[in-house]
C-alpha cells in the first residue's frame, strides 16, 4: 500500500525527515512514535503530500508521489486524514462536513451523500448530532465527526496525526474505540500517537522516530519490552 | 434667538437637497460595488503566488492607500482627460473614483480575512480530495465573507462619506448642492445643518442594516 524509499525532507536549510525506509501493507495498523520534533508529522504529511518531498521516492496505492504528472488529488481521495485539531468545517452542519467531498469529489448525489453520511454517523455513534453545528459539539465527538468525514470518502488508507493529543483525558477514549473498531475492520492505518497502550493494544508495527529517521521498528510487545536502540528505551521510560 | 435662523424654510430647498441625496446614494452604490470586485480580484492577487498578479496588486494598493481622495477626483477628472484626451461626466468620473478608492482598501480586507482562516481549514479541505479553487469556494471564502462583514461595513461608511468630496469636480451630489443653495440665499446654517443629518440618515441606516446582518449570520 505504502512504500518510501530514502524519503529526505527539508524546510530551507533544516532537515527535518534524514532518510526514511519503510513499507506498509494493506490492512496493516503501524504506529509512529518518538519524541516531540522528531519528524512524525512531517513524515505523515509526505505521504498525502500536504508536504512536498525533498528527495527520494514516496509510492502510495501504486501512485508515484514524486512524478510530476500524478493528480495529487486523486491520491487524497485515496488517503483519509484526521488532524489533533480536528479541522471541522465551523460553517457547516455536522452531516454537511461529512458530505462535501463525497458530493464535490466523488461527484455522488446529495441523497447518496446524506446516507453515507448518516451511517457513519451511526457508526461513531452520533447519529443525533447530524444538525448541529461542530462548536456545539466536544472535543471528542468532534474528533469522531472529522474521522466519519475522512471515511465517507471511502479512502484505502488512514493517516492520524495525534488524532487525541487535543482531548480532555476523559474524552480519549471514546476516539481510540473508534479507530480500534476501524482497525478491527481491516482498515489500513498509520497512527502518530503518544497513546502507548492504543499502540501496544492495536498495532501490527511499532516506528521508533528520532531526529529524522526510524530508528528502530517492530512488533509493539517487541518494541515496549525489549527495544534494541538505547534512544527507544531512553524515550519509553519517559513516556511509560 | 427665536427668528435668527429659517429652518422652516429648509423645506423649500428638499426638491435640490434630494436630487444631491440621490446622487450621493447612486455613486455610493454602484461604486461601492464595483470597489468590491476590485477589491476581490486584488486582494487575492495579494495572496497569489503569481508574481506578476502580486506586484500590480500591491502597486494598486500602495497607491492609492498613499494618496488623498480629493487629489485621486482631481487627477482623474481633470489630469486624466489630458492624457487620455477624453472627457469624462462628472458623475462618471465619481463613481471611478469612489470604486477604485475602495477598492484599495477592499482588498486589504479580502486578503486579512482571507488570511486569517487557519491553515488547518484549507489542509482539512485538500487531504479530503478537494482543489485548491474547490476548497477557496466551500471553506475557505464562506468563512471569510463573515469575517469581513464588520471592516467591509465600515469602508463602506467612509467612503460614503468621501463622496461629499466629489462636489470639488462638479458631481451633483449632496454636499455640492448644498454649497450651491447656501452660496446663493446665505443659509449655511441651516442647509449645511440639513446635508450633515442627511449623511448621518445615510450611515446610521447603513450600520443598523449591518448589525442586523451580523446577528443573522451569527446564528449559526
Ligand atoms: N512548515 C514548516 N516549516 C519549517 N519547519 C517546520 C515546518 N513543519 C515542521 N517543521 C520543523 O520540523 C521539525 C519536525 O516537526 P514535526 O512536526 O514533524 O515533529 P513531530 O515529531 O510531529 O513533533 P510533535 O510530537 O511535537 O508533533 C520541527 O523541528 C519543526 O520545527
Ligand atoms: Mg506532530
Amino acid at each position: 500500500m505504502i512504500k518510501v524509499e530514502n524519503l529526505h525532507k527539508s524546510f530551507g536549510d533544516h532537515e527535518v525527515l534524514k532518510g526514511i525506509d519503510c513499507e506498509i501493507q494493506s490492512s496493516e495498523v503501524v504506529c509512529v512514535i518518538g519524541p516531540s520534533g522528531s519528524g512524525k508529522s512531517t513524515f505523515l504529511r509526505c505521504l498525502n503530500m500536504l508536504e512536498s518531498i525533498t528527495s527520494g521516492q514516496v509510492t502510495v496505492d501504486g501512485f508515484n508521489l514524486k512524478n510530476k504528472k500524478t493528480n495529487i488529488n486523486m491520491v487524497r481521495t485515496e488517503v483519509g486524514m484526521v488532524f489533533q485539531q480536528f479541522n471541522l468545517f465551523p460553517h457547516k452542519t455536522v452531516i454537511e462536513n461529512i458530505m462535501l467531498a463525497p458530493m464535490k469529489v466523488r461527484k455522488i448525489s446529495k441523497n447518496e451523500a446524506k446516507e453515507r453520511g448518516l451511517k457513519l454517523l451511526k457508526k461513531v455513534g452520533l447519529s443525533d448530532k447530524a444538525n448541529k453545528y461542530p462548536s456545539s459539539l466536544s472535543g471528542g465527538q468532534q474528533q469522531r465527526v472529522a474521522i466519519a468525514r475522512a471515511l465517507a470518502m471511502e479512502p484505502k488508507l488512514m493517516l492520524f496525526d495525534e488524532p487525541t493529543s487535543a482531548l480532555d483525558p476523559e474524552l480519549v477514549g471514546e476516539v481510540l474505540e473508534v479507530m480500534r473498531q476501524l482497525a478491527i475492520e481491516g482498515m489500513t492505518m498509520v497512527v502518530v500517537t503518544h497513546e502507548m497502550g492504543f499502540a501496544r493494544e492495536v498495532a501490527d508495527r511499532v516506528l521508533f522516530m528520532d531526529e529524522g529517521i526510524i530508528m528502530e521498528e517492530g512488533r509493539p510487545d517487541v518494541i515496549f519490552s525489549n527495544p534494541t536502540s538505547g534512544r527507544t528505551k531512553e524515550f519509553l521510560d519517559k513516556v511509560l | 434667538m427665536e427668528g435668527r435662523f429659517n429652518w422652516a424654510g429648509v423645506i423649500d430647498f428638499l426638491p435640490e437637497l434630494g436630487t444631491g441625496l440621490y446622487y450621493t446614494l447612486l455613486i455610493s452604490i454602484i461604486g461601492l460595488i464595483i470597489g468590491f470586485v476590485l477589491g476581490a480580484i486584488f486582494g487575492l492577487g495579494r495572496i497569489s503566488k503569481n508574481k506578476i498578479f502580486y506586484g500590480i496588486s500591491s502597486i494598486y494598493i500602495e497607491v492609492i492607500r498613499g494618496t488623498p481622495v480629493l487629489v485621486q477626483a482631481i487627477w482623474i477628472f481633470f489630469a486624466l482627460p489630458l492624457i487620455t484626451g477624453y472627457n469624462m461626466a462628472s458623475v462618471t468620473a465619481g463613481i471611478i473614483v469612489i470604486a477604485v478608492n475602495s477598492g484599495a482598501y477592499i482588498a486589504e480586507i479580502v486578503r486579512g480575512a482571507v488570511q486569517s482562516i487557519a491553515k488547518g481549514q484549507v489542509e482539512a479541505g485538500r487531504s479530503l480530495g478537494l482543489t485548491h479553487n474547490q476548497t477557496m469556494r466551500y471553506i475557505v471564502w464562506p468563512q471569510a465573507f463573515k469575517r469581513m462583514i464588520p471592516p467591509l461595513g465600515n469602508q463602506f461608511i467612509i467612503s460614503i462619506k468621501d463622496t461629499s468630496l466629489l462636489s470639488v469636480i462638479l458631481v451633483p451630489e449632496l454636499m455640492f448642492q448644498g454649497r450651491l443653495i447656501a452660496s446663493n440665499y446665505f443659509n449655511a446654517v441651516e442647509i449645511y445643518t440639513t446635508v450633515a443629518v442627511f449623511y448621518l440618515i445615510i450611515t446610521l441606516t447603513l450600520s443598523y442594516i449591518l448589525r442586523m446582518i451580523e446577528k443573522r449570520l451569527d446564528v449559526q
